[in-house]
């Protein structure tokens, strides 16, 4: 046989009972699954295009459709399973490498899930966040080596100016960035994101006084006036990158790697690249935008510091430059390396950080934890006595309060969401942000599609979600005795593992459940 | 008076406020009843216009300088003192279609079962807000003060 059956992963069951043949789902499907029949007056369902978004499930007026994983199996096989067969089936029709979004869903242990947290009883009292301040302000960038102060007729000032071994007249601790709330918003390019979804980060981290971040992907001119809450990538391709770009961010990233494809370059596709694109890009309009899979003028540390320095001269030492990698094996004396050429952050993206695209094969087998990367990178740097040259960001499958704080108190300065933040627009990680069709309007550019997310209400539910997590995470604070997420940074001591092997709760730097002091 | 307004960069064409409409103009006012059992068939008020990408809801203006008013024969059209909205009394409407003839904005119709009379929008009488607005999915319908 020359060509197998389609494989369908799942399967639309309507009600018809129920259904009244409105036809919102044959209207609203970017995959066309539904289609109406005016001889019958039925809408009919073609399972085999559905990709598991669940829009027309959650638009139904009537609620007379349910999207259900396809009940047709093959035969169990632990070794081959259904993914393992139906991948390979696609490869063997296309030749071609295999795409998807978003990040890894294989089952790696979630080391987050084998933490545990403190809390005060009797020997330390906890603190009520409704009736005491709690204070979740945090700062990013390079911190002076010492406190230095300068008596001047009689009077105390400290004296600001940096004394590290990187030393710059210009670069003082002004140039901190000031987070409300211990989170941002992490990369996500205009091209991979709409307009509208760019517009709804922006205006969160204004409300929220925290940061977005505009990926390589240029900041389109409308957003300029977000600028205070602003960072801009310099990534592989330079994509966007101009005067105006760097002087309008609050701090400048240079993106050598990505989670969900580290060692990867990116492509955006020439149809993705329309006229907003391609002029916020720099690049003609229908040309593939194609980011080379390394900096091609970075080739070492050295030469990372000498684009750090480059950035730092053109915008006048007046923000900070951070480098953002991806959390693979070596990432704790890469970090090192990092901060000692200068970044003024290091943020690193783990395995389960997502994309809008990657070969399949990469997602789901390169990189590390970002859990053992933080506390690898969060050591090694205290080890070195360098910490305080440059804040830590984790990023890569955040999914509630919880991990962000366990990440704090492995030793992160804030995390970076995007995962969580397009989840709380609507979507339902169907993992098919590549075909640029999504329903939610989130990882495409049709303009019939784009409309769907409507900046107004899409800010509000990334302000509700960080308001959310802030309160829980000001309970757990107060529920450990902390009123200041500060003093639960790289604080481990708050950390138990269960379910860890020894090596594991070395490199995580905790303590097993039920070991105590 | 109390107006609707049509963001259509957010209109999805998705229809879901013809659908609530339809219902909220049934006798049941029960989705799956008004489609499946009601004769005459309940129609929506209003409708969406689609061209391209480019689609938004269009519900009757309740025009200050109504033509309407001005061309309806038997005086069935008629403005709400209370509210402002102009309404049609199916009960009068005789089925001339003069107003649907001078209609600007191409908002009201003939029904297509039972009684010929004209159907427009009547601002939901007697609810808060109109149920298009309420129900719209992407905020794309809303209903301010003027």
């Amino acid at each position: 046989m020359a060509k197998r059956p389609v494989l369908q992963d799942f399967v639309v069951e309507r009600d018809e009972s129920r259904c009244v043949a409105c036809q919102a789902c044959v209207r609203m499907c970017s995959n066309d699954v539904h289609s109406y029949d005016p001889e019958t007056n039925k809408v009919e369902s073609d399972s085999a295009k559905c990709v598991g978004c669940h829009f027309c499930e959650s638009f139904c007026p009537t609620k007379a459709i349910n999207i259900k994983r396809s009940a047709s199996q093959f035969r169990e096989n632990a070794n081959w399973q259904y993914r393992d067969i139906a991948n390979l089936v696609k490869q063997a029709e296309t030749g071609g490498v295999l795409l998807t979004g978003m990040g890894c869903d294989r089952p790696y242990p979630v080391y987050w899930d084998h933490i545990l947290l403190n809390a005060s009883q009797v020997t330390n009292p906890s603190i009520d966040p409704l009736r005491e301040p709690m204070e979740l302000r945090t700062y990013i960038g390079r911190r002076p080596d010492r406190i230095q102060w300068t008596v001047d007729s009689g009077q105390w000032t400290a004296n600001k100016k940096q004394s590290s071994s990187i030393q710059h007249p210009a670069s003082s601790i002004q140039s901190l960035l000031k987070l409300e709330i211990p989170i941002m918003f992490s990369a996500m390019s205009y091209g991979s994101i709409s307009y509208n979804t760019c517009v709804s980060l922006a205006r969160a981290a204004r409300e929220i006084g925290t940061f977005w971040n505009t990926g390589e992907g240029g900041l389109h001119p409308d957003l300029y006036e977000f600028g205070k809450n602003t960072i801009v990538q310099v990534a592989s391709g330079r994509f966007g990158v101009h005067k105006d770009y760097l002087e309008t961010a609050s701090a400048i990233e240079i993106k050598i790697g990505q989670g969900a494809k580290p060692g990867i370059g990116g492509h955006l596709p020439g149809e993705k690249v329309t006229g907003d694109i391609s002029r916020t890009r720099m690049i003609p309009e229908g040309t593939d935008a194609l980011s080379p899979a390394p900096h091609h003028d970075i080739y070492s540390i050295e030469d990372l510091k000498q684009l750090i320095f480059a950035l730092k001269e053109a915008t006048r030492y007046s923000k900070p430059v951070g480098v953002k990698i991806a959390a693979v094996h070596n990432v704790a004396p890469i970090a090192s390396g990092v901060v000692r050429a200068g970044a003024d952050y290091v943020a690193i993206d783990g395995l389960r950080g997502g994309t809008g695209a990657a070969p399949l094969t990469i997602r789901d087998n390169v990189g590390i934890p970002i859990e053992l990367a933080i506390a690898a990178v969060d050591t090694r740097l205290r080890e070195e006595g360098i910490r305080n040259q440059a804040s830590l960001i984790a990023a890569g499958g955040f999914r509630n309060s919880a991990d962000v704080i366990k990440a704090i108190a492995l030793g992160a300065d804030t995390v970076y969401i995007a995962t969580s933040a397009l989840v709380a627009l609507g979507c339902n990680l169907c993992q098919k942000c590549y075909t640029g069709k999504c329903n939610w309007g989130i990882a495409t550019q049709d303009p019939y599609l784009t409309k769907r997310l409507n900046p107004e209400i899409g800010t509000q539910r990334l302000v509700n979600l960080l308001r959310a997590w802030s309160l829980e995470i000001k309970e757990m604070l107060g529920g450990m005795g902390i009123n200041a997420i500060e003093s639960l940074r790289g604080n481990r001591e708050h950390l138990r593992g269960v379910g860890l092997s020894d090596t594991e709760l070395r490199i995580l730097g905790i303590k097993a459940a039920g070991e105590s002091w | 008076m109390k107006r609707i307004y049509i963001k259509e960069e957010y209109c999805m064409g998705c229809r879901i406020c013809e659908i609530r409409c339809l219902v909220q103009h049934s006798k049941t006012k029960n989705i799956i009843k008004a489609y499946k059992g009601e004769y005459p068939k309940p129609e929506p008020k209003m409708l969406v216009e689609e061209k391209g990408h480019l689609s938004f809801a269009l519900q009757c203006r309740h025009c200050e300088d109504a033509p309407c008013l001005e061309a309806c024969i038997t005086g069935a059209m008629r403005r709400d003192k209370r509210t402002g909205a102009v309404l049609c009394d199916e009960e009068k409407c005789v089925g001339c279609w003069m107003c649907i003839m001078v209609c600007p904005f191409g908002v009201i119709s003939r029904t297509k079962e039972g009684r010929k009379v004209a159907s427009k929008c009547d601002l939901c009488n007697g609810e808060d807000e109109p149920v298009c607005v309420k129900n719209c999915p992407n905020g794309a319908i809303v209903c301010r003060d003027e």
